[in-house]
């Protein structure tokens, strides 16, 4: 789960990470009244969950409630790389000498922590790593130790952090590694991390996804979820616990296991489809379940036809035909279904499909031909 | 011989009192593997349909002989299931735990590794060698004896391409799903490691799919060491950057982890690329010539 801005912030102002005054505004009207309540020069900045906000005009800063209110009229709705903006951050401006970056990813290869430190913060990341290798420093943290002052230490000496500033730094990173450590966070990123005039330092933004499978021992993350910022369909699917993500095409795809599912994906795109959403139905073939599945990927009004892809393990064939058949019954379906049933007891589940002659049902029997014939039914629609 | 699942497997279910890890350790026992216990804490003395059943790991391997834990637990409570496991002195455990906090896995892995204990997954279906023995959640009757090694991210993926092979009349030697999860006690090149040992095994079969770097490492392994054929096939070049594809390992983490740049690296070492799982299979069976 991806965190706003001011959400990330929020856990670090837990964990005594020093972060600029701020007020989270829905409306130019809160915006203003946040500014006033700040008062001086504030940065008024767009919360979207993705990157580059800056160089679309989703950052301004002002002077005042009235500038504030205006800035918050033109980056309320901005569309950033597809996500439109709902939320703003208004911040009181800091007197900012430095920018340096700093991060905690979740190396999986290593299978350790992984700390990053660059005194050249406030640029991508992957341009430091490509241009200037040297510069960023790397660390990985044997989790069996955890975060240790020489950690830190060490990789303020990699980064030829100034010797003077390392003092007031150190506890910024060891809180930092704390959050991610406690907060089973599987990215903790600061960009940038700024220098103050003051000499002190202080997380000027805040990067954090925390790991999905932990949330049920994180509630408070759990309750910062933006439902706004969900597509409708991912937000019906998580509380039908089905995994779904949206594309953008118009044939809908079920089936069962993520590999096969994302594996359909890619042959529906080969025969030359558009995919329309990855739904993993998952194991079990209850018709409630599979009707739940078949509503939310239906809902999407762009969907024309819909591929299920079944491969039958100990969930077998006639059982998912079954159920099919039933959320049929339970639920009336716009578009035509093309149904691809292999393994465990597909013929039984394909004789039964044959039986009950529904209309909307055109059975495959291999995973290409049914990508073939749903890409074909989405087209006569269209 | 076959690997991780042999005849000399001596398994222990962790939480066959459960509905799945009754219905799983009966499962493997009807296939003909040697299910010696079970663990329940609080439980001990019970049975299930004649397995005994214990309070702790540590009591199924000295009294039952165990060498081999399958982990059908929770996922809040399967890294300490694990970790158990590993304390008992068992040499092989199997997690099929889907959910597990990634965090947690990091502990286990550190600690699971250096004792050199194999740990397959979690988030994995196991390990079946057909006609041997079966360790797991791997629907059986899909797969027969043969030459063909396959190893796996993906459950589902595994039977689609195993029936594909199994069409053509491709049987295999031990069929393994590694997990689905970033963080996997076995990695593809530890099993590249075990069927290139293995004398029932002539080709290997390696199915990825986006996120982590794992398939690139492989294709490293396999110019370096790895003698006998190898064909590969990745899952998810549609897949979006930043959203997890059902796997909480699948994700495409800014330009890394992608399906393309997996391609790329397998085809550069030699390792003929399926675009489709069909192609995939047809590929093996082009090479080993039946």
């Amino acid at each position: 789960m991806d965190l706003h801005e001011h959400q990330g912030k929020e856990l670090f102002a837990q964990a005594g990470i020093p972060v600029a005054e701020g007020r989270v505004a829905f409306t130019a009207d809160e915006a203003r009244a946040a500014a006033e309540d700040l008062g001086g020069r504030v940065v008024v900045k767009a919360q979207v969950l993705t990157g580059g906000r800056g160089k679309a005009g989703g950052v301004k800063v002002v002077d005042g409630p009235g500038p504030a209110q205006q800035a918050a009229d033109t980056i309320l709705g901005l569309d950033i790389k597809g996500h439109i903006t709902r939320r703003l951050l208004v911040e009181r401006a800091v007197a900012i000498a430095d920018e340096y970056y700093f991060s905690i990813t979740f190396d999986r290869a290593a299978k350790m922590p992984l700390l990053m430190l660059t005194t050249m913060g406030g640029m991508d990341v992957e341009a430091v790593a490509e241009e200037h290798p040297d510069r960023l420093a790397r660390l990985h943290v044997d989790p069996a130790l955890g975060y240790r002052g020489f950690h830190g230490q060490r990789l303020m000496s990699m980064a030829n952090v100034p010797v003077g500033e390392r003092k007031a730094l150190a506890p910024l990173l060891a809180a930092l590694y704390g959050v991610f450590a406690d907060r089973d966070a599987m990215l903790v990123e600061v960009n940038p991390l700024v220098r103050l005039e003051d000499d002190t330092f202080l997380a000027a933004d805040a990067k954090v996804t925390i790991d999905d499978n932990a949330l049920y021992r994180q509630p408070d993350v759990e309750a910062m979820r933006d439902l706004a910022a969900a597509d409708p369909q991912e937000q019906a699917a998580r509380e039908a616990d089905l995994a779904y993500v949206k594309l953008d095409g118009d044939v809908g795809i079920l089936g069962n296991g993520a590999g096969l599912v994302m594996s359909t994906v890619d042959v529906i795109a080969q025969v030359g489809g558009r995919p329309a959403n990855f739904c993993d139905v998952g194991g079990g073939a209850s018709a409630e379940k599979i009707a739940t599945a078949l509503g939310i990927v239906l809902s999407d009004d762009k969907v024309q036809s819909v591929l299920f892809n079944i491969f039958g393990g100990i969930t077998r064939g006639d059982e998912v035909a079954k159920g099919l058949l039933g959320a049929l019954e339970q639920t009336a379906v716009r578009a035509p279904i093309v149904v691809r049933l292999d393994g465990t007891n597909a013929a039984e589940g394909r004789a039964l499909l044959a039986e009950a002659a529904r209309p909307e049902i055109t059975v495959e029997e291999t995973m290409l031909a049914a990508a073939e014939t749903a890409v074909r039914l989405a087209g006569e629609v269209a | 011989m076959a690997v991780i699942a042999t005849a000399d497997t001596r398994l222990v279910v962790q939480g066959i009192t459960g509905r799945e890890g009754a219905f799983h350790a009966l499962r493997n026992r009807a296939y003909g593997t040697q299910v010696v216990a079970g663990v329940t804490p609080g439980k001990a003395g019970e049975d299930v349909e004649g397995i005994p059943v214990f309070d702790a790991v540590a009591d199924a391997v000295d009294r039952a002989g165990a060498n081999t834990s399958l982990v059908v637990v929770p996922p809040r409570f399967a890294a300490e299931a694990i970790l158990e496991a590993a304390d008992a002195g068992v040499e092989q455990i199997v997690c099929i735990t889907e959910g597990i906090p990634a965090h947690d896995m990091l502990e286990v892995y550190h600690y699971v590794r250096p004792r050199g204990i194999r740990l397959l997954g979690p988030n994995c279906p196991g390990a079946l060698s057909p006609g041997i023995a079966n360790i797991g959640i791997v629907p059986a009757e899909v797969f027969s004896p043969g030459p063909v090694g396959l190893v796996s991210r993906s459950g589902t993926l595994t039977y689609q391409i195993g029936g594909e092979l199994a069409a053509a009349g491709l049987g295999n030697s031990t069929i393994i799903g590694i997990g689905g999860d970033p963080v996997v006690g076995t990695s593809f090149i530890d099993v590249l490691d075990l069927f290139e040992a293995d004398p029932e095994t002539e080709f290997i079969v390696m199915v990825g799919e986006i996120g982590g770097t794992d398939e690139e490492k492989a294709a490293e392994v396999i110019a370096e060491r790895i003698t006998k054929p190898v064909v590969a096939y990745i899952a998810g070049f549609e897949a979006p950057p930043g959203k997890t594809m059902g796997h909480a390992g699948a994700i495409i983490s800014g330009s890394s982890g992608t399906a393309a740049g997996k391609q790329a690296a397998l085809e550069a070492k030699g390792v003929p690329v399926g675009t489709n799982p069909t192609e995939a299979a047809r590929l093996v069976v082009e090479r080993l010539g039946r």
